[in-house]
């Protein structure tokens, strides 16, 4: 496990460096932070900040695209958490990539579900022209940032942006819809063409600061409302958009009190030996419980029925969570229980933490005839439908239909997070080659080929190799299926973390479909 | 005749106007209070809210801050005890305090003025007349000649009678002219004729005395204190030696290194000089003593209680001012010279507002942070002021004494140098550091004190910025120091929001702040602004680590390895116990803003620091600054003033080819019943203004133009 977290730690150290000592240099020069400093210093100071997919675009392009060249993530301002979209323009000029759109899509998302302001710290060349096909037409591409903006600011969740860099095209969309917006004199422009482009379009030569700078739109054109002198003054006003927001009135906050926990009685660093490395190895989800949950107390609900599916209650810095996770493959009462614990928590508006380490459904005809479909669709009725907030935390295998019934990413968790030794796909590795090499097999013979023992040895190994690079957490998480890696010692506090985002709505009522009896 | 003694009726007195402000009068409160006598405060305009005024039972608005308008306005004050019915008027030191005029006028008002007779007064107040006074008496004179005959042989013959070295000077003018140091009496004649030749160009008379020069003097002067039956007593010596601008900052009690015979001479002397004048209350007589010969000669007496009268008060056990309130009341000296005790040494330095490299210039400026260190009966504090007053220009920039007294002059010497690192003022310079210095002096320590000290150890004393090696130990020094506050700075910013968390969000700011897979990092710069700087600032660029165990790893310089690791503990909104390579210590921090600049100060283990940092710009500043406003368009040459909107002209301001600064107002129109004035976009000359008053103008019409010739 520890090859694991240093390999994770190197995978971080990279992208942490942006897009490289040239660029970062050159940014610099430009008076400009880079974005991380930028969430930095509007954040409160000294104040967490919970940033996500850090390695989204991993290895997913043929060249590197660190962090997916944006960066994510929640913080407070002035007391308020707020969610952060911030370009990174030493990535490719802070152009959008389809991962870029995907993982700023998916902030928006997080911040509408938790009804969070959104800041947008805009600093980008707009869609990645030679990527146009997979970043600007469908549903779910560029143009869904500005319709998101629309329906969040209908919905009365602020959309604020800080124009602290080029904003050309598309992008200039951003500002424009948003409620406020400010713009840094010199470095900040919007145009919906640049001077190159107005040049070719009309023959005007203009230049970038006269075409769409701060004086332009806070004095004449009116597409930005404040007009910061350097970087350091926009974050400042934007530091003070939010305190002016006054939404204390707008939306329940909860109530409870979380400085009065206790820490768990097991160190929680424990949990980097405790995350298993090798799925055949039973692990009994209680020890990873033990160390995420105030003074390691969990009230184990249906302790002695459906043993495989641990459910309880218990309290993350101080706030009450229900718990399901995996002991073992899901049977029939399982998830009989599982299904009833859901609506428990539903009931009481108890969050949901869901610890993901499930190879399956039991198969088999037993299985098959006590009605184990009918079992699952159960729990997944009862996960889809819960209106609490549901957190994912994927620990060791996330395989099959046990990932949909442990509210996978299909199920719109708030949340959701891999551990780096955590694996996910439709089935093992062993098992997908097993039944396509019978399904390949029957074709042959179908065809009246001979199949050697070497050929279908190699068949064999190129399904469990490919199930192998396509089930990783890296795999998974530069693709964005999850929120990102976490450090397993991280777990607690991430959850804890979420726990208090996703608290930041009110109370949604829950109302089922119709479970098959 | 005991002239003052208007108590016929054998009254005490009960209640007492204090006619000072500051430290002094808040001293002579205090006493006042522990006998039951009733305070009255008087202040002027600039004082309605110090510490004096606070103190007192009553207060009386005497005037405008001048002092002429109001300390040194007699009608006033006495006024103001009538208004109150104060019987007695205590002068402290200062304004009124050897004012014959203003005693005399206390006596014929029916007011006990709590002070020597107006004749003593007058009489020691004349220079002259002093000496003639104190000659007659017996006392010690500087050995001189100050004659009309002006013979250069019979001049010679006096100054061997003296003695060299001989100090030739001129008996008008001053400011050093014409003097002249003769050290042997080869040099006489020819020093003699300069002297002359100055003398008579620059003030026109060419009458020269002879003084005998005193190579390394000290200043020691004797405590005396006399009743209205007669009796006068010395209260032994103070040595004052140590000054600059001819101002004392370090006094001491008793003086260092003289034995108890000279002691006694002195004390005797000091005596007879004050019988001369049939003194009564407190009074100090000032000697020069000429180290080398060991002769002591009379200066002057100062017919008041002084500055410094807390060291002897530290080492007799007495309180000066209840017996200065006991006599006036005509009672006898509480005890006779024989009971007079002498236990231990004293020091007192004087903390001033004051510019130490720039010649101790008077400094002025607000108290922003103001913490003097704990009293106790070994230490005291006489202060006239609470952090946030202000120290203006009207008066002395005296902002406290400490007083420390030991069982001899070492141990007294250690604690008054400990008191000084832990005395905290910022807001504006003071000499504290200057203090420190100086008590930590070898030649000090030693008490080889004499009114050249400072001159002759400057040296040592002021900083070198040439030094190259002190300069990088100071600036290594001030990164150090650096580091720490800016680890302090985290850690009280945790410590404010825990006070007021966010509901529900404490997990958010729970310490460490936590990021995903690193340690949260941020930049602090300060500025340095150091003597060895020229004044030119440095900038100190922080890096701070939040490390995982809640310490700070703060390095100097990007990736300067290895960093500083800072555990800190905050005690108090300024107190901190910070722990840094396996030493912890106390330290605290002031913070204050002015001028759009942030200081912060920082004391620990005796050292005193302080930073600056720039504030942030004002928020929502629009940047109409930088911009010419958009009237001026393209279609207009530059400096082109165009009507904003239709309106009527109501005024012109300037003329034809009239030469006008940028923003100078320079036309006022009227539209929607409002006054727009136009102002010149820029400097130069106003050209192709053709308006008259009450001339219609339209939105966009050209106004005038300001061109450059």
């Amino acid at each position: 496990m520890e090859g694991i977290i240093s390999q994770l730690h190197s995978n971080i150290q990279r992208v942490m460096e942006g897009g490289g000592a040239e660029a970062v240099k050159r940014n610099q020069s430009r008076n400009k932070l880079l974005p991380r400093d930028r969430i930095d210093r509007l954040i409160d100071p000294g104040s967490s900040f919970l940033e996500f997919s850090q390695l989204a675009g991993h290895e997913l392009y043929d060249e590197p695209l660190p962090s997916g060249g944006i960066i994510t993530g929640i913080g407070a301002v002035h007391g308020k958490l707020c969610l952060f979209v911030a370009n990174d323009p030493t990535v490719k000029g802070g152009t959008y990539y389809p991962i870029t759109v995907k993982k700023h899509l998916r902030a928006q998302e997080i911040a509408s579900q938790c009804k969070l302001p959104c800041i947008y710290l805009v600093d980008s060349g707009g869609a990645f022209l030679l990527k146009q096909a997979e970043v600007f037409p469908d549903k779910e591409n560029f143009g869904r940032i500005f319709y998101n903006q629309a329906l969040m600011s209908a919905e009365g969740i602020p959309q604020i942006a800080l124009v602290l860099g080029s904003c050309t095209a598309g992008g200039a969309y951003i500002p424009a819809m948003a409620d406020e917006s400010v713009m840094v004199k010199g470095n900040g422009t919007i145009f919906l063409a640049g001077p190159p482009l107005v040049k070719a379009a009309t023959g005007e030569e203009v230049s970038a600061e006269d075409l769409g700078g701060a004086t332009v739109h806070c004095k004449t054109s009116g597409v930005s409302d404040y007009f910061a002198q350097d970087e350091l003054h926009a974050l400042a006003i934007g530091r003070n958009i939010v305190r002016n927001l006054h939404m204390a009135g707008n939306h329940n906050v909860s109530q409870h009190r979380t400085f009065d926990y206790k820490e768990p009685l097991y160190d929680i660093k424990e949990l980097r030996s405790v995350a298993p490395a090798d799925f055949k190895q039973s692990l009994d989800i209680r020890s990873i419980i033990a160390r995420i949950c105030d003074g390691s107390e969990f009230d184990e609900f249906k302790k002695l029925y459906g043993p495989t599916l641990v459910t309880g209650f218990a309290r993350i810095y101080g706030q009450p969570v229900g718990i399901i996770g995996n002991n073992g493959i899901l049977f029939n009462e399982s998830a009989l229980k599982g299904a009833h614990f859901i609506e428990l928590c539903t009931q009481r508006n108890i969050p949901l933490v869901f610890l993901q380490n499930i190879t399956g459904f039991m198969v088999g005809s037993k299985s098959e005839a006590n009605g184990i479909a009918k079992s699952g669709a159960k729990m997944v009725m009862a996960v889809s439908c819960a209106k609490v907030p549901k957190i994912t935390v994927v620990v060791g295998g996330s395989f099959g239909a046990g990932n949909y019934a442990m509210c996978g990413r299909a199920y719109n968790p708030n949340f959701m997070f891999f551990w780096p030794n955590a694996r996910i796909s439709v089935m093992g590795g062993a098992q997908a080659a097993g039944v396509l090499t019978q399904i390949e097999k029957a074709n042959k013979k179908k065809a009246g080929v001979q199949w050697t023992k070497e050929e279908e040895e190699k068949f064999k190994a190129d399904v469990v190799e490919a199930y192998e690079r396509e089930g990783s957490a890296y795999y998974s998480t530069a693709r964005l299926w999850d929120d990102g890696i976490i450090d397993p010692a991280d777990t607690r506090k991430v959850v804890g973390l979420c726990l208090s985002a996703s608290m930041n709505r009110g109370r949604e009522n829950t109302k089922y479909g119709v479970f098959r009896m | 005749p005991s002239p003052g003694v208007k108590n016929q009726k054998n009254e005490r007195i009960e209640k007492i106007l204090i006619a000072n402000r500051g430290e002094i009068a808040c001293r002579i409160m205090r006493t006042a209070k522990r006998l039951g006598i009733q305070t009255v405060a008087v202040y002027s305009d600039a004082d309605k809210h110090s510490l004096h005024v606070k103190s007192a039972d009553e207060a009386v608005r005497i005037g405008p801050p001048p002092p002429r308008l109001s300390y040194l306005k007699a009608s006033a004050i006495i006024e103001a005890a009538n208004k109150t019915g104060a019987q007695a008027i205590h002068p402290g030191y200062g304004f009124l305090s050897e004012s014959a005029a203003f005693a005399q006028l206390c006596e014929d008002k029916g007011l006990i003025f709590i002070g020597p007779s107006a004749s003593a007064i007058r009489d020691m107040g004349d220079k002259s007349a002093s000496k003639r006074i104190m000659g007659a008496a017996g006392v010690p004179l500087v050995p001189g000649y100050h004659g009309q005959e002006q013979d250069i042989e019979l001049m010679k013959l006096e100054a061997e009678k003296i003695g060299y070295p001989v100090l030739i000077k001129p008996t008008h003018g001053g400011g050093g002219k014409g003097m002249r140091i003769v050290q042997n009496p080869s040099e006489f004649v020819d020093s003699f004729l300069g002297a002359q030749r100055e003398a008579a160009a620059s003030f026109g008379v060419d009458t020269i005395l002879l003084e005998k020069y005193i190579t390394k003097p000290r200043h020691i002067e004797v405590q005396v204190f006399g009743d209205k039956l007669g009796n006068i007593i010395y209260l032994y010596e103070r040595d004052c030696s140590v000054q600059r601008r001819h101002q004392k900052i370090i006094e001491e009690a008793p003086a260092p290194n003289i034995n108890n015979n000279f002691r006694n001479h002195l004390g005797q002397a000091a005596v007879a000089a004050a019988k001369a004048v049939n003194y009564h209350n407190a009074g100090t007589v000032e000697f020069i003593v000429d180290t080398l010969s060991g002769q002591f000669y009379f200066m002057e007496m100062n017919t008041r209680l002084q500055v410094e009268h807390p060291v002897t008060e530290m080492v007799v056990n007495q309180d000066l001012v209840e017996w200065q309130i006991r006599v006036s009341n005509g009672e006898p000296l509480p005890i006779s010279q024989l009971q007079v005790p002498l236990s231990g040494h004293a020091f007192e330095a004087r903390i001033y507002a004051e510019n130490v490299p720039k010649g101790f210039l008077p400094a002025t400026g607000v108290l922003h942070h103001y913490r003097p260190v704990q009293v106790s009966p070994e230490v005291r504090v006489e202060t006239g002021v609470t952090q946030g007053d202000m120290v203006s220009m009207h008066y002395d920039p005296m902002i406290a004494k400490l007083v420390v007294w030991g069982e001899d002059r070492s141990t007294a010497l250690i604690k008054m140098k400990d008191c000084l690192s832990k005395f905290q003022v910022a807001g504006l310079p003071t000499n504290i550091d200057f203090l420190s210095k100086l008590a930590n002096h070898d030649a000090f320590r030693s008490g080889e004190v004499e009114t050249h000290f400072i001159e002759r150890y400057k040296d040592e004393l002021f900083l070198n910025p040439s030094d190259s090696v002190l300069a990088q130990e100071a600036y290594h020094a001030a990164k150090h120091a650096a580091s720490i506050v800016a680890a302090c700075f985290c850690q009280s910013e945790h410590a404010a929001v825990e006070k007021d968390i966010p509901r529900g969000l404490s997990l958010w700011y729970a310490h460490p702040p936590f990021r995903m897979h690193h340690n949260a990092r941020r930049i602090m710069e300060m500025e340095w602004d150091h003597e060895y700087n020229k004044g030119s600032k440095k900038l100190l660029k922080l890096f701070v680590t939040y490390k995982s165990d809640g310490k700070y790893a703060i390095e100097m310089e990007e990736n300067s390895s290895p960093a500083l690791e800072v555990d800190v503990e905050h005690l108090s909104d300024l107190d901190f116990r910070v722990e840094v390579g396996g030493v912890s210590m106390k330290v605290s921090l002031a913070v204050y803003f002015k001028d759009q600049t942030e200081y912060i100060h920082i004391w620990l283990s005796s050292c005193h620091h302080f930073f600056t940092r720039k504030m942030t710009l004002e928020l929502f500043d629009d940047g109409d600054k930088q911009h010419k406003p958009v009237l001026e368009s393209a279609s207009h040459p530059p400096g082109t003033a165009v009507a904003p909107m239709a309106g009527l002209v109501v005024k012109i301001l300037a003329k034809e080819r009239e030469k006008v600064e940028e923003g100078q107002p320079i036309i006022v129109l009227e539209a929607m019943k409002m006054e727009h004035v136009v102002k010149a976009p820029t400097s130069g000359y106003v050209s192709g203004l053709q308006l008259t008053a009450g001339q219609q103008v339209f939105d966009g019409h050209v106004l005038f133009i300001i061109r450059d010739s």
